[in-house]
């Protein structure tokens, strides 16, 4: 029972990687840009979410902000710098979008200072209900589950299935092509970029609501992203999401379950500190494994 | 010529370096050695890095794990030695520099090697995030690990001790870092003279051709990384000694964006870039953060118009300054 509910953590910390992810994939597959910045605009998302929420008293409208607000800053980020950076090597865009962490960073403590906002849950989203099987489990975790999928399902089918889909394809293959077929390759750039962040977005709003709302909240998570897409495969969205729910699962369950080993063959307060440790780094040593045997990640076309 | 001119660049930002230690110390200013040392040190951490990114090519973007190797090398051997608790093998720790610094080297040196291996298969993008991953996996290590401090870090009171000098005095700390800082800059501009300087160099540029005239890529690189680290392991323990105070902070991705910078605020593969860079970067928290609490973001806003309106860095910025001068000159 207890195996069940940290199963379902993990899902759920897996589906929140995932649409960090998802965003950071998107961006380096189409334009090759690594973008640090990716963790801030998960923050601007769960700002704009508890702003939002407890100004209007709605849950819903906040999460419609995180979206709205993160794609706004990410659309005006990517006009602004973003786009100035295509042509440069990797190395100018790692100190760009690390200029602008710092930016955002201050910039967000400086409007709404130090102290962590929380966010309320609405009545019908918060509480536990009750699996088949008899397992009590906060709702609104099965609600991030549901919203990961959807998405997931929503990204391929428009990847796959729509006109934008396949200019994103087409760009990821050939820039300069598309470009002499006609598309406004600076459009579809800052489209995809605006996507990105607002999923970001969203995973900041629905994270904040469970978590606290703080500057500073998106690093970690971001380094999180990176190393899932680097599991899964840069540009790969399968990988990505296969990625996620491998770390996602990997750190949850060895967080819960490596303690315990450990405790068989020593004491247990050494067993608790050196498993934690070891816990810790797990998904480290598993993307560690992973290029040892696929230097390219699971899903990964090129290195 | 263009190294003729290079070279006395770099003689002059070194020089500086020094004429500002020494003329705060005549002046009395204790406080400015201090940033002095701190420029000598974290200049030295972008040395080291520099090796690796500016002439290998190799964006390593998890240096704050070999930087914080070596702080916790001067952090855990100075607090055994302080305690008297046996390390390991009856070895009691130790509080001379002279045992710190190479016990930091080799451990940092170790570690590279492993990170280097696993890390030295991928290329581009790959290789900036998995460095970056490795570092986290060493801060997480670092901050659930309660034997030394785990979260909060790890103080000493006294200084570790070098033979003959007075650590503790200002002036004396800053000679230390500052020699060693000039030692390690002729280092680097030998090695980057050398065949194999000579050979990393053109694997960057082109490892097709490389390859082609007889250079295995993979064992140069390695090497060159590993040597990477271990100067930046020995500015980490310097940094441990200048506070007194070791803390997961120094694993953080933010010390290797950090050192990054300084390496690309200077200008990339400059002999003396990284200190240029270091001296600005320290100048500029200084004096923006008496303007302004919010100081950070006036320097996020300033990388980026260096990013992108000055790329080559500071020193990059001189030399074509020194350019147009002497164009001028010449048309008169």
């Amino acid at each position: 029972m207890l195996l069940a509910e940290q199963l379902l953590n993990g899902l759920q910390y897996g589906m929140m990687l995932f649409l960090m992810a998802a965003g950071l994939t998107l961006v380096f597959g189409v334009m090759g840009l690594i973008n640090l910045a990716h963790g801030a605009l998960y923050m601007v998302g769960a700002f704009a979410c508890a702003v939002v929420a407890a100004s209007t008293g709605s849950f819903w409208l906040g999460l419609v902000a995180s979206l709205a607000v993160a794609a706004a800053a990410g659309a005006l980020v990517e006009m602004l710098v973003i786009r100035r950076l295509y042509n440069r090597d990797h190395l100018d865009q790692v100190l760009a979008t690390f200029a602008l962490i710092l930016v955002f960073s201050e910039g967000t403590r400086w409007l709404f200072g130090d102290f962590p906002l929380y966010l309320k849950l609405p009545p019908a989203l918060s509480g536990a209900i009750t699996l088949p099987g008899g397992l009590q489990y906060p709702f609104f975790r099965l609600v991030i589950i549901l919203v990961g999928a959807v998405v997931a399902l929503g990204l391929w089918l428009l990847i796959s299935r729509t006109r934008l889909g396949i200019r994103i394809r087409a760009g990821e293959a050939d820039r300069e092509m598309i470009g002499a077929l006609g598309v406004d390759i600076a459009k579809l750039y800052t489209i995809v970029f605006a996507l990105g962040a607002a999923l970001a977005g969203l995973a900041g709003g629905l994270v904040g609501s469970i978590q606290s709302v703080q500057v500073g909240m998106g690093e970690p998570v971001l380094i999180l992203a990176f190393v899932v897409i680097v599991i899964g495969g840069i540009g790969s969205i399968k990988g990505a999401l296969v990625g996620a729910l491998l770390v996602g699962m990997t750190d949850t369950l060895g967080k819960a379950v490596i303690p315990g080993l450990f405790a068989r063959v020593m004491d247990t307060a050494s067993a608790n500190t050196t498993g934690s440790a070891v816990a810790s780094m797990l998904i480290y040593i598993l993307m560690a494994v992973v290029l040892l045997v696929r230097p390219q990640g699971l899903f990964g076309a090129r290195v | 010529m263009t190294m003729n001119r290079e070279f006395i660049i770099n003689i002059m930002i070194f020089g500086l370096l020094i004429a500002v230690g020494i003329g705060a110390h005549l002046a009395g200013q204790g406080f400015t050695v201090t940033l002095a040392t701190k420029v000598a040190i974290l200049g030295l951490a972008g040395v080291g890095l520099n090796l690796a990114l500016g002439y290998g090519g190799l964006v390593s973007f998890g240096h704050a794990a070999f930087f914080g190797i070596g702080g916790y090398a001067a952090g855990v051997l100075a607090s055994h030695a302080a305690n008297g608790d046996p390390l390991m093998f009856g070895f009691g720790g130790s509080n001379q520099m002279l045992v710190i610094w190479p016990v930091a080297m080799l451990a940092a040196g170790f570690a590279a090697l492993m990170i280097g291996a696993l890390s030295l298969r991928t290329s581009g993008v790959y290789f900036i995030m998995v460095t970056l991953a490795f570092a986290q996996m060493i801060y997480y290590f670092a901050i659930s690990w309660p034997r030394y401090g785990g979260e909060d870090g790890l103080s000493f009171y006294v200084r570790n001790a070098f033979p003959g000098m007075n650590t503790l005095k200002p002036i004396e700390y800053f000679t230390i870092c500052a020699s060693l800082l000039g030692l390690a800059l002729v280092f680097s501009g030998l090695v980057t003279q050398s065949r194999f300087g000579l050979a990393l160099q053109s694997i960057r540029q082109n490892p097709q051709r490389a390859t082609a005239v007889g250079i295995r890529a993979t064992p140069v690189r390695l090497t060159t990384f590993v040597i990477s680290a271990m100067i930046t392991a020995l500015a980490g323990a310097l940094y441990a000694d200048l506070n007194r105070f070791v803390s997961p902070s120094m694993f953080s991705w933010h010390m290797s964006g950090e050192i990054m910078v300084f390496v690309i605020l200077g200008g990339v593969g400059r002999l003396c870039g990284p200190i240029a860079g270091a001296a600005m970067f320290i100048l500029l928290e200084h004096l923006l953060g008496k303007v302004s609490d919010h100081w950070q973001a006036l320097l996020g806003l300033m990388l980026l118009g260096i990013v992108l309106f000055a790329p080559g860095g500071l020193i990059g910025l001189i030399t074509k300054g020194l350019d147009a001068l002497r164009k001028e000159k010449a048309d008169v």
